[in-house]
Formats: C-alpha cells, structure tokens, sequence
C-alpha cells in the first residue's frame, strides 16, 4: 500500500481542542511538517504561551515547556542560552505576544537571540471569550469594544516593528486560508527554522488567522474577512530578510 | 585556608560559579548590582553565560526556560526587582523547576530607599507569588555563611525540584569580610530526566508545565507538591542558637539584627544577664520546635524579636511562643539601622516588668 498522506511526525497523537474554522490546527501542522523535513523534531524545544494555543505543549512531537502570559521569548532565551545548537520556538497570539508581552519580544529580536517566533494574529483575545485585542482593526466589534474599536487606539503591526530591530534577520507576514496561501506560509515557517542553524537573529513569522467563534462569522465569511479586509489593514509580505 | 577579603555581592557571584551555576539573568538594581556585574565579568572565564535581562520579570522567566532546560541557573535582585519576579516564582514552583533566586532587601515599601533592611520577608516565606506553595529561604548572618549557603543553595533546589531563595539585607551584600572558601561537598543528587534537552535518542517528550486544567489533576500536583514540602520541613530545618541555654533572654533575630543582637547579649553580661540568641538559618521551613523549646525553657523570662521591619518574623515567633512568655519587639525599618543599646534597653525594662 502506497502512503499517500500521513499525519506529520511533528504532531503528537492528542486531539487539539481548537474550534472549527481555526487555523491554529493548519499553523500546528506547518511548525510540524517543518521541522521534520529538516529534520531536526529531535533537537527543537518550543515554548507554549497563554491564549488559545495554552495546549500547545501537548501537540508538537518534540520537548516543550509552558510560558506565563507574554513570557516565551525570555523562557525561549533561557532555552537557547543553555541549549545554542538545539532549535527553540515560540508560539504566541496576539495578546500574549503583542500586549502583556511585548517587552519580551522586543527585547529578545533586540539581543538577536536565535529563536524562531510564530506570532499567531486573529484581531481578537480567542480563549477568553472575544475581547479587544492589540491587533483588533479600527472598527472591529470585540467584547470589550462593543461598538467597534473606535477611541481605543490602532492595531499594532508586529511584522512592521520587528523589521527596524537589527536582532531580527527575518520577518513574514502570512496566511493560511487556501492553497496557494497555506504554500507560501510553509515556506516562511520552514525559513524561519532554518535560519537558526545560522545562528545570526530572530526569525518572525506573523501569521494572520480566523476566528470564526469570537468574530462572529461563519468560517467561509471568517476566511473573506480576512482576505479581504484583514490585509487591508496587514499587508502580506516578507518585511526583512537579510 | 588563607582568608581572603570579599564583598558580600561578589562573594555570593562567585560561589554560585563554584557551585557549579554557568546561566545567570540578571537586571541591575541597588544594593546589588555587584552581582550582575561580576557575572559579567566571570562567566565568560569559565564558559558561562551570562544575559542582562530587560527587566526582572524577563530574568525570572530566563531562569525558567534555562532550569527546565537542566541548567544550575540563578537571577538576583532587590526588593522591588524581586516584586516583579512573584509570578516567576510561581510558575517555577507549580513546574517544580529548581533554581536559586537572591534577594539583597532595601527598605520599602514601593521604591523606598537602597539600605538595608528586612521587609520582605512575609513575600519570602509566604509565597510572594500566586497560588499554593513554599520554596526554600535561607538567610545567611555573614559573607562566609553567605557564600555556604549559595553553594548549598543550588543542591537543595535540585534535591527537591524547588527554587531556594537567599535572603539576605543589603548590609551583608554591601559590606566586605575575609572569608575561606569551603570545599565543595560532593551530594548525591537525582538526575535531571525531566529536563527539555531535544528529545533526539529517546522516545518520550518532555514537557515542562504547570497548567493541569480540570480540577482532579491540579488537586493531585498540588498534593504532591504538599507532600514535598512536608518533607522539607521535616529534614531541612536549620538555626544557630547561641548562648541560649539557661538564658533569662533569648533575643530572636536573622541577618544583620543577629549580629547586633550577639552584641547586645555582651553587654548584657556584663550587666550580670545571661542572654542568648536564636538565629532562624531557613525561614521558611522555619524552625517552630526548636524555637518553642529554647523560649520554653524554665530559666527565660523575655523574649525580644529584632528585625529590621514592624514585625513580619515576629509572626513566626509568636506561633512558636503560644503567647507562654513575655514577648516584646525592636524593630526599624526603611534602611536604618538600631544600635544594639536599644535592645539591652529592651530587655532590660522587660525583666524589670516580669
């Protein structure tokens, strides 16, 4: 019998909780096919942080530890520092990355730590029931900005901002909400990896994904949304590569 | 041994290194800058690491990532530093992730002032952080004591997967002394099989955690967690009790105050009153039982609590006591430091009372 398609050896046998028209569970899969076609599940630790994702630990194949809220880049540091040739990851939403965290993530692209970060952005606090994200777009409804994020400021655009900081050597703004884009985004999170064996910087990957529950919309409306006006908003591309 | 002069910071630096830790996070704070600094200078030399962190709440989480990777790691700080560093704290606990952590105190509270003093200890020994637990809280009396327990700090925290606080007031990390170095003692300790490494040639995958989301399971880990500090109270409590036998006053006191109260119990003498000190060297576990028979004993009349805050040991005194004995308390806090005239004065009116 001829394998045509198997399950990455990257993921772990649990079932993710992840709500249905999440990308999480297609992200997860790119970390995974990732690593092991590089070949390196063995020699990566990643690091897990609060939000949706919390569970993460438990999904990918290789060793993993759970950050507090906003922590992973210096659980990340702490990691590299005491394993330099091993590949470390984080994996963060947009709260845990963009608000609590930010000084973390800053900081570490600022000491050029070799880390690989997928930064998970869907515009809104998933876990905790919808509410007003750093990244919810002007005009976004959240739970906490019920009429729409209107006097509360404006997104934050991580892949803009890790792009000045001369530790960061890469940093891709993707998507996964069709083939070609699910292509494109592979390609970034394996480049990610790779560039540790490097050992010159941080690598950022910026990954737009839905939110079907906290948004409000069916999954086909989620995945137009974020075609359409998400991008607006988050333009798609690679922002530093050198 | 030749004796050698060191400051209290750079002695506790450097026998950490001795003590075999080669990752430190740190983030400058007075009064103990020293220690990052020296860091600086001296890991390199022996091929350690070490990373000036963008505040403590990153150092403390540093240490996370770099103890559930295996590594003897270690952060230090001052009060307001090691403020920030509770959640930390907390997550290295529930992970059961072992470190050493020190705490050089200046007075408080908020910002308050860079001397010395003693109020933190209710968020040492009473888990400054979120949530259900304890870590280990030596308390050194001077610089070679200090340096011992360093050493030994890092061996407790690997013997029980728990981190170990040194708490220390800024006076022991500011001043200098001539100390000898003690040789290393050789422990048997378990290996690190739990430690994130990559899990290249082995099957399993290690996860280094502290979330256990329904009930059972977190009741469960706590329980065990329960169950190991009951086992540190019972085998690792420690205290010096000086002059204390057949004492009509035993003074109670930590750090420094131990030290003016030694001073006190001459002058005392003197004066025809035999007084002892009992000096805490684990805060936490704190030594209740062997508190409770020193202060019990038929030859004391008062006991005299010294810290360097309103009271915060004294709690710990008064459980020990039972209220059996006439307890009074000297205390100063905010970076000043009482003479040891105030607690002859101390004792004096108290037995003239009983």
């Amino acid at each position: 019998m001829t394998v045509i398609y198997e399950r990455s050896k990257g993921l772990s046998d649990a079932q993710t909780h992840y709500c249905p028209g999440c990308t999480h569970g297609m992200i997860h899969k790119l970390v995974a096919e990732s690593m092991q076609e590089l070949d390196i599940i063995g020699k990566t630790i990643g690091v897990a942080s609060v939000g949706c994702s919390a569970f993460a630990y438990d999904y990918f194949a290789c060793d993993m530890q759970a950050a507090a809220h906003g922590r992973a880049p210096a659980v990340a540091t702490g990691i590299k520092r005491v394993h330099p040739k091993s590949y470390v990851f984080t994996y963060q939403g947009d709260g845990d990355l963009a608000a609590i965290g930010l000084g973390e993530i800053i900081s570490a692209a600022m000491r050029g730590e070799s880390i690989t970060v997928i930064f998970i952005n869907n515009a809104v606090y998933g876990m905790t029931g919808g509410q007003m994200a750093p990244t919810t777009l002007v005009g976004q409804r959240a739970t906490t900005a019920p009429a729409g994020r209107n006097a509360e400021g404006y997104p934050i655009k991580m892949c803009e901002i890790m792009a000045q900081l001369e530790g960061c050597i890469y940093a891709e703004r993707v998507c996964c909400i069709d083939v070609a884009s699910h292509a494109r985004a592979k390609r970034a999170v394996k480049k990610a990896f790779s560039l540790q064996a490097e050992n010159r910087g941080l690598s950022f990957v910026e990954v737009l994904s839905t939110c079907s529950t906290n948004w409000r919309k069916t999954v086909l409306e989620s995945m137009q949304w974020l075609k359409t006006t998400m991008t607006q908003t988050f333009p798609l591309g690679v922002y530093k590569d050198v | 041994m030749a004796k050698e002069l060191w400051k209290g910071n750079e002695a506790i630096a450097e026998a950490a290194i001795r003590a075999g830790c080669r990752h430190y996070f740190g983030y400058p704070i007075t009064p103990q800058s020293e220690i990052p600094e020296y860091m600086a200078r001296r890991m390199p030399e022996v091929g350690g690491v070490f990373v000036q962190s963008e505040s403590e709440v990153a150092a403390i989480n540093m240490v996370y990532g770099a103890a559930g990777a295996g590594a003897r790691a270690m952060t230090t700080s001052s009060s307001p530093g090691i403020s920030l560093m509770q959640e930390g704290m907390s997550y290295l606990a529930g992970a059961e992730l072992p470190c050493v952590i020190v705490n050089v105190m200046r007075g408080g509270p908020g910002l308050g002032t860079i001397l010395a003093a003693q109020g933190d200890y209710f968020q040492a020994t009473r888990g400054g952080g979120h949530g259900d637990y304890r870590n280990i809280v030596l308390a050194p009396v001077n610089i070679q004591e200090a340096v011992q327990m360093t050493q030994e700090a890092f061996d407790l925290a690997d013997l029980y997967r728990i981190p170990v606080m040194i708490l220390l007031d800024g006076m022991i990390g500011q001043m200098m002394e001539a100390i000898e170095w003690p040789e290393l003692e050789k422990r048997e300790l378990p290996s690190k099989e739990w430690a994130t490494t990559g899990n290249e040639g082995r099957t399993n995958r290690r996860i280094i955690n502290s979330l256990y989301i329904d009930a059972p399971s977190c009741a469960r880990h706590n329980e065990r967690l329960a169950k190991k500090h009951a086992q540190i109270e019972s085998r690792e409590v420690r205290y010096v009790g000086r002059g204390v036998e057949g004492a009509e006053v035993v003074f109670v006191a930590y750090g420094t105050p131990a030290r003016i109260a030694q001073a006190a119990t001459e002058r005392l003498a003197q004066q025809g009153v035999r007084a002892g000190v009992f000096r805490p060297q684990t805060l936490w576990p704190f030594p209740y039982a062997a508190l409770q028979a020193t202060l019990w004993q038929e030859s004391v009349k008062a006991v005299v609590c010294f810290e360097l805050s309103h009271g915060q040991m004294l709690d710990d005194v008064k459980i020990a006591l039972e209220g059996r004995k006439c307890l009074e308390f000297v205390g100063s806090s905010g970076g000043e430091v009482l003479e040891f005239t105030a607690l002859v004065d101390c004792a004096l009116s108290a037995l003239a009372r009983v």
